[in-house]
């Protein structure tokens, strides 16, 4: 246990200057800074909106592309980022040469890169709130006070968070046997384009593909959100997200699997 | 013994890189791990650190097998492997504050490795920025950093200028000498180990061609005569009738195996009266690095 705390205070260390811990940081504050931007320039069109309505236009502009695209572009990308520094200083050698235990080594790394994406959604639900409660008290004509929605907001990113495990052990383990970045990058877009797909045409098995989860946790979202665009319907005020469905499951099992798997072929293969 | 393997045998694929190698590496030594490149030195340091599992044989270090004792032994173990292994986009004294965090060292200790390998000055710069011999003393430095009683160097020297190489030097000799430490030093230049190594193994197609101390490689090393005469493949000639080994023949040199200063004498006074004009003759030592060819190329 003693190995792994050190290894994963190691990774903190050695990534803290990097683009893809600077990524987890700076995605969520930019896109909620534009739009804070874009809700304090239109806020005179807004002052009518139920406070619900308004919370749910702020944080579903960007809970709408998250499970398309945002969710699985930032897998694909911490992942390859955890591993490249790595595989770009030749320092595996190096780290399986340390008197840690191997296994130690190798979870901290997994873990990282789950606790960076776990970090990054984090951020998208304390920005979200703060920008949003920053708007209510610049423009106080838009009531953002009177809605809380941390508690969903909340559960909807957990709900992310559990539907990216699947695809970010699949992606570490790629990008920590390629040193390159195309084929991680290639592989995943192609079954994130393929995961999208089989989601949105609510093919019965999509559920047992991994890269189709993120679109199926947005899923979840869009039973609570209205239809209809700009003018919503009344929203159910107790929606609630389950959190726990056949693909969570999927997607932890697939998890577990690919951690001891990677953990085998790690071994197995030669320390180049 | 702090390192000794027996019959350590690794095989890639259906090609055997290392063959029934049986090191013995003693205490406070300096062991020169020879042989040209592709020899399995890399190969064979990779067993040792446990990167590569033992196939075939055993691994015992500081009188511990290393399967089982693996943390332990590593524990006790500096290495650099090929090119240093530092985070490019890192400080210098990052890069050692990295590992000090890894292996709990106290950060005193990582200003005292800077000092050591004279990289105070440049310790807040970039690795990215450094120079080769600067990212290979940041390597010897990381490597040193857990104060360990074994050095294992693959090529330590690669790529630095004559300065650079003779720092390293002078820093494994007085780590030796004055700290107790034994330094296993791969090359696959001789006369580069020569001046330091107490003990040599020569490797070659992954078989162990000689071990031994560096004396004892010496002592095969035989000095022969060297003649400047004015008709060298006739003065050959004539001296194998009369019963000379002549080892080696040019235009301008021929070489007869010393034996003694008065047989020299005879050689000598026998050319002379029958006619060849010598024009030198002298004792010479064999070049190590001649010897090191011949003992890679007979295999």
């Amino acid at each position: 246990m003693k190995g792994f705390i050190l290894s994963f205070r190691s990774e903190f260390y050695k990534t803290r200057k990097t683009m893809g811990f600077w990524s987890a940081v700076l995605l969520p504050l930019l896109l909620c800074l534009m739009l804070f931007i874009g809700f304090f320039v239109k806020a005179d069109r807004m002052i009518n909106t139920p406070a619900m309505i308004l919370w749910f236009q702020l944080a579903g502009a960007i809970l709408g592309i998250m499970g398309l695209l945002l969710l699985p572009m930032l897998i694909i990308f911490i992942a390859y980022s955890v591993n490249n520094v790595e595989h770009k200083a030749d320092t595996w050698k190096t780290l399986f040469s340390l008197p840690i235990p191997k296994l130690s080594v190798y979870a901290a790394k997994y873990f990282y890169a789950f606790f960076l994406i776990f970090f990054c959604l984090a951020l998208f639900v304390v920005f979200t709130l703060g920008f949003g409660n920053l708007l209510g008290l610049v423009k106080p004509q838009l009531k953002f006070g009177e809605y809380n929605v941390a508690g969903i907001l909340t559960q909807l990113y957990l709900k992310f968070f559990l539907a990216s495990l699947g695809i970010l052990s699949i992606q570490f383990l790629l990008s920590l046997l390629f040193s390159d970045f195309l084929k991680p990058m290639g592989i995943g877009f192609v079954c994130t384009i393929t995961g999208s797909i089989l989601a949105s045409n609510n093919w019965e098995y999509a559920y047992l593909f991994p890269y189709s989860h993120p679109m199926m946790a947005m899923r979840a979202l869009s039973q609570g959100q209205p239809k209809g665009g700009d003018h919503p319907s009344p929203i159910n005020p107790n929606l609630t997200i389950d959190l726990f469905t056949k693909d969570t499951g999927i997607s932890l099992i697939i998890a577990v699997v690919v951690f001891i798997a990677g953990y085998f072929i790690v071994m197995k293969k030669s320390v180049k | 013994m702090v390192i000794s393997t027996n019959n350590l045998t690794f095989t890639f694929g259906n090609q055997t890189v290392v063959k029934s190698l049986s090191l013995q590496v003693p205490e406070g030594s300096i062991y020169g791990f020879l042989g040209p490149n592709g020899a399995g030195k890399t190969t064979t340091i990779k067993l040792l650190l446990n990167l590569l599992k033992t196939q075939e044989g055993s691994i015992n270090i500081f009188d511990l097998e290393l399967q089982s004792n693996r943390i332990k032994i590593l524990s006790q173990i500096g290495s650099l492997i090929e090119q240093p292994a530092i985070y490019l986009h890192l400080t210098g004294k990052e890069n050692l504050l990295n590992r000090a965090l890894l292996l709990q060292i106290p950060e005193k200790r990582v200003d005292e490795m800077l000092t050591l390998v004279h990289l105070q000055d440049a310790a807040h710069k970039k690795a990215g920025q450094y120079s080769l011999g600067m990212k290979q003393r940041l390597g010897i430095a990381l490597a040193l950093l857990s104060d360990p009683k074994l050095l294992i160097l693959d090529e330590p020297t690669n790529g630095l200028d004559p300065n650079g190489i003779i720092e390293i030097r002078e820093l494994l000799m007085k780590l030796t000498g004055e700290y107790k430490k034994t330094v296993f030093i791969s090359s696959h230049l001789l006369a580069e180990i020569q001046k330091m190594a107490t003990h040599v193994g020569i490797i070659n197609f992954g078989e162990l061609m000689f071990q031994g101390s560096i004396q004892e490689l010496e002592a095969l090393n035989k000095p022969s005569i060297q003649i400047e005469a004015d008709r060298t493949v006739e003065a050959a000639n004539f001296l194998k009738k009369n019963n000379f080994a002549v080892s080696e023949v040019n235009d301008h040199h021929l070489f007869v195996p010393f034996t003694s200063k008065e047989n020299m004498g005879e050689i000598n006074a026998l050319l002379n009266q029958n006619g060849y004009t010598i024009y030198s003759i002298n004792k010479q030592q064999q070049d190590l690095e001649k010897l090191f060819l011949a003992i890679t190329q007979n295999a």
